[in-house]
């Protein structure tokens, strides 16, 4: 699924990296607790999270993740989009909750990687 | 290849900059064109023990050693020690506070998630004195 798609299914805005909307990608995660993320996660492309520290990016950086989907209306500050402007990492905030919005993504065949049981 | 040593010192006052050594290292491997897989593991290891050092030892001197066979990362601090390796490897297990969790961290992975990404890894602690984690990944 392209990013573009992505944005549009979840209607959201782009905050940067604009230019990645055309990237595909094959599977999502969605978690606030980024311990889980790097413990559990495995090629996903993108990060849903309601967590707006600049550790979101890092996390989503270590992982090789294309893009972020902040949920819940959550703005981050601007060091925040730097850091994925600086990585390339297109970054996207929507108003759905964050079980919604991987609701939407997974009824429109977007699923996690691999096992999803631990 | 003539081994390549960077050196980093760890902030341990601002959790926003943690993680700076981390993606320091990873760039480099990318630039010397080791392999995807070996660079994620390298990332997401040396990153976990960033955060921990940041997190529990008020920060410390992180070194990532790179020759042709992997990756050797040395995590050292002058922190509070660990009082107890076995329970501190256990998932789930953690001591971080609750404005860590807050944070999106602190929820008893990271050094078992260190070990599972690694081919070596050995903790020397000592309370009062402080922990040095050495962490190896080959090719």
């Amino acid at each position: 699924m392209k990013l573009a798609e992505i944005r549009n299914l979840l209607d959201a805005e782009v905050l940067c990296c604009p230019e990645g909307l055309e990237n595909e990608v094959k599977s999502a995660c969605g978690s606030d607790m980024m311990s889980d993320v790097l413990a559990y996660v495995k090629d996903q492309g993108i990060l849903l999270t309601g967590l707006v520290n600049p550790q979101t990016v890092r996390t989503a950086q270590m992982m090789d993740m294309k893009c972020i989907v902040f949920v819940r209306g959550k703005r981050p500050e601007q060091n925040v989009l730097e850091l994925a402007e600086d990585n390339d990492i297109t970054v996207l905030a929507t108003d759905y909750r964050m079980y919604t919005a991987c609701g939407i993504l997974y009824a429109n065949g977007l699923f996690s990687e691999g096992v999803d049981k631990v | 290849m003539e081994p390549i040593i960077l050196t980093f010192d760890v902030n341990g006052d601002d959790f926003s900059v943690a993680g700076e050594a981390s993606s320091a290292v990873k760039k480099h491997l990318k630039q010397l064109g080791f392999p995807p897989d070996l660079i994620r593991r390298v990332a997401i290891a040396m990153y976990e023990g960033e955060i921990n050092m940041v997190i529990h030892a008020d920060g410390g001197v992180a070194t990532a050693e790179i020759n042709e066979t992997g990756v050797k990362i040395t995590l050292a601090d002058r922190g509070p020690g660990i009082k107890d390796v076995n329970l501190a490897m256990q998932e789930g297990y953690s001591t971080a506070p609750e404005e860590v969790r807050n944070l999106g961290f602190g929820a008893g992975m990271g050094l078992p998630n260190i070990k599972k990404y690694s081919d070596d890894l050995k903790i020397e602690t000592e309370l009062g004195v402080g922990t040095t984690l050495t962490i190896q990944i080959n090719m």
